[in-house]
């Protein structure tokens, strides 16, 4: 199951590259965000006897959402361990098993499982270095999916970048495509403290392009520092996860009328990169902030805070504006789950009104 | 470094002494009621002079340290939470004395006692329950966040310290040492789910866990009787055998500990001790512990059951020690405290600069912010 290899020609054709040229090293390849996050826990699997990964169907399943494809032939029972449904239970085993000298991927079936186990998150793990007084450490991620998915409803769809985001001692982040998704698993797992690695279901399938860099077994994407994903001159748009894409789209209609979108990836929630985003907004005098988690004290709410605060507020020429998840639990039909989460068009509409277009 | 002058007087003591004390003596303890165990520890044990002594030694300093807290908490020297164990000296003081300083331990926020017999000094404990720079936490935990090396604290949270027990046996078992991890809760604790969850995943993985119920009767002020529908807590682990324990009695704890210790390390999965104990202090310091039991109570376990009496008496009347040395170590005892208690009250507070330290670890330094966005603190790691 090796992703293709070859080139994008100018033409946007994919060649594909015949495997005999031993000598020749793709420029870049397509990788999955699921692929590129599988990799990741391999290589750091492979480096490290230390690493290990619990959660339910991991291992046999090959993970509920095939993320940990392979694993489990590839290193066993000790390494890639399957658990009942006891979240609360395993994230606290996990959490001793840091304590301890060892350093857990914790798996969440998805975020919203998280909320049994929170206690353990937050309570034994994020606060217990500065509880101690610097005597112990806890090298623990938690991962899983996060966010509204497709047609599964309240329950199952909540973001809790705000909720993790929150909580100082833990380190939260939050890749959009493939690159991020190796990178940031790497350096979550290689991290001394307690990190959440929010992925996003919907992203899994997504292909994208893997540079040679990335290609690399030290590949890492650095906690705390966002992405500009694309420059502009005339608005900043901040957004994390899934909705980075969506503002990407609206980025690419904008242009074809003259407006040019600064759109940053922020790849971490906390701690947050927010000299990034000031650099921007003193560029482009706006601010637009797209995330799909819930709009009271969330994500977005932060950054306009902190630009508040901050240099880059004498250079803002209008409101910052948020756009966000609508302020209700996620119904199923889906005429109402489209409008519950923010699209290409919402994006548009809150860039226009900001310029006052 | 006190240990090390407490040898010097041991060893002039034991020279001096040695003609006229027994080295050993040979003592019936209670027989444990079990639970899926064919056999349980033996019902009789050997205790030398020396170890006798250090056990005595320990139980009083645990004892006259958690009576000093309680003097500095009156005096508002000490404050917030404070959970004082005098009366279960048995307990923390007999687990130790059954495993090795490699084994792992970890309790809930009762973990004064334990502080102390993991290897932290009188001096520390209280330093940090005073809030000073030369507490063990360096006066960010507190009460109940106290660590030191295989010690895993005081936890706030009731029962959350179960599964982080048994993780710390899981890395036992994946490290292969050999080594075996005591994880603590109480009698209110041992209705938790978690700490189900934890049974059930301990039996399934064998991890060399012993689950220990310390059972003092009181759930704060919720008696056994009114909190749980079985109140034969060494059963509660259903498919994980079990054994009910004296806790007032060190060496019946001694013994319960070896035991249960060699069945962890040899593979076969999980066990559970409980300690029949008692804690003469209420819940709390701002518990009085009489509106939820009598004092005819407390009284009576005090003068029947008294662990270091126990002791003591045993002591005594083999001929392991007199009175008077035993006298001799209350008092250096109560110096030891005494001076603890002195610089615990002396030594300044954290210094302000360092509020924002050790939110990460092995991480560069950063900024984290005050109560307004103008005040900034450094954070070191």
């Amino acid at each position: 199951m090796s992703p293709p290899r070859g080139s994008l020609e100018s033409d946007g054709r994919f060649e594909e590259t015949s495997l005999d040229a031993s000598s020749f090293t793709p420029l870049f390849i397509l990788v999955t965000v699921r692929e590129a996050i599988n990799q990741g826990m391999d290589e750091e699997l492979e480096r490290d006897e230390k690493v290990f990964l619990l959660g339910e169907e991991v291992a046999q399943y090959d993970g509920a959402y095939k993320v940990s494809r392979g694993l489990w032939k590839k290193y066993g029972d000790k390494r890639i361990i399957d658990t009942p449904i006891s979240e609360m239970g395993f994230a606290g085993i996990a959490v001793g098993a840091a304590m301890a000298g060892l350093r857990p991927i914790c798996e969440f079936m998805t975020f919203n499982f998280s909320m049994q186990a929170i206690d353990q998150v937050i309570n034994s793990a994020a606060k217990t270095y500065y509880m101690s007084g610097g005597l112990q450490p806890v090298p623990i991620v938690f991962r899983g999916p996060n966010g509204a998915s497709a047609g599964v409803a309240a329950q199952h769809s909540q973001c809790f970048a705000a909720w993790y985001g929150h909580c100082p001692g833990l380190k939260v982040v939050s890749p959009w495509n493939s690159e991020d998704a190796k990178g940031l698993i790497k350096s979550a797992i290689r991290d001394n403290n307690p990190v959440v690695v929010l992925e996003n279901e919907l992203m899994y399938g997504v292909p994208f392009e893997f540079s040679s860099e990335a290609q690399s077994k030290d590949f890492l994407v650095p906690i705390g520092k966002a992405k500009i994903e694309r420059q502009g001159t005339h608005i900043t748009v901040v957004s994390h996860s899934r909705p980075v894409g969506h503002c990407l789209e609206a980025a690419t209609v904008l242009s074809k009328e003259g407006i040019e979108c600064e759109v940053i990836n922020m790849r971490t929630i906390r701690p947050m990169d927010i000299e990034t985003i000031e650099a921007s907004v003193v560029k482009t005098n706006h601010l637009v902030t797209v995330e799909g988690g819930w709009p009271q004290f969330g994500v977005g709410a932060e950054i306009c805070a902190r630009i508040m605060e901050g240099p880059a507020f004498n250079f803002l020429d209008a409101p910052a504006v948020r756009v966000t998840g609508a302020d209700v639990p996620m119904p199923y039909a889906k005429i109402l789950e489209d409008n519950s989460v923010p699209q290409v068009k919402d994006i548009i509409f809150a860039i226009k009104k900001t310029l006052n277009i | 470094m006190e240990e090390k002058s407490w040898e010097r007087q041991q060893a002039s003591r034991v020279l001096v002494a040695s003609r006229s004390f027994a080295n050993d003596a040979t003592f019936e303890i209670k027989k444990c009621d079990l639970h899926r165990l064919e056999e349980g520890p033996p019902v009789t044990t050997v205790l030398t002079r020396e170890d006798g002594l250090r056990y005595y030694r320990m139980m009083q300093t645990v004892r006259r340290m958690e009576l000093k807290a309680d003097q500095l908490y009156k005096q508002k020297i000490i404050r917030g939470f404070c959970h004082l164990c005098d009366g279960q000296e048995a307990c923390c003081v007999g687990l130790e004395a059954g495993i090795n300083p490699t084994d792992h331990l970890i309790t809930a926020y009762r973990a004064h006692g334990f502080t102390f017999t993991r290897g932290l000094s009188v001096r520390e404990i209280l330093a940090e329950l005073t809030g000073r720079r030369g507490g063990c936490a360096k006066g960010k935990g507190g009460s109940m966040h106290m660590y030191a090396k295989n010690f895993y604290g005081g936890n706030g949270i009731v029962g959350a310290q179960v599964p982080l027990g048994a993780g710390i046996a899981l890395a036992c078992k994946y490290f292969g040492k050999d080594e075996v991890c005591l994880t603590l809760y109480g009698d209110g604790a041992a209705n938790q789910g978690q700490i189900f969850e934890a049974y059930n995943m301990a039996a399934l993985w064998k991890l060399p866990c012993i689950f220990i119920c310390e059972n003092n009767r009181y759930g704060m002020g919720t008696s056994v009787e009114r909190a749980a529908a079985s109140t034969d807590y060494y059963k509660r682990g259903d498919f994980i055998p079990g054994l009910r324990v004296d806790g007032m009695d060190i060496l019946c704890v001694r013994e319960a500990t070896r035991f249960a210790a060699a069945y962890c390390r040899s593979g076969k999965g999980p066990i559970l001790m409980e300690l029949q104990t008692y804690r003469y202090h209420g819940h709390s310091m701002s518990d009085p512990g009489v509106s939820y039991r009598t004092r005819e109570e407390i009284q009576e376990v005090r003068s029947k059951s008294d662990p270091i009496m126990l002791l003591k008496d045993r002591m005594v009347n083999s001929n392991l020690a007199s009175v008077e040395e035993l006298k001799e170590i209350d008092v250096e005892v109560r110096k030891e405290i005494e001076d603890a208690a002195q610089f615990a009250t002396a030594d300044p507070e954290p210094p302000l600069e360092e509020l924002g330290h050790h939110i990460y670890s092995s991480d560069p330094p950063f900024e984290v912010r005050g109560a307004n966005q103008w005040i900034k603190f450094k954070s070191i790691s």
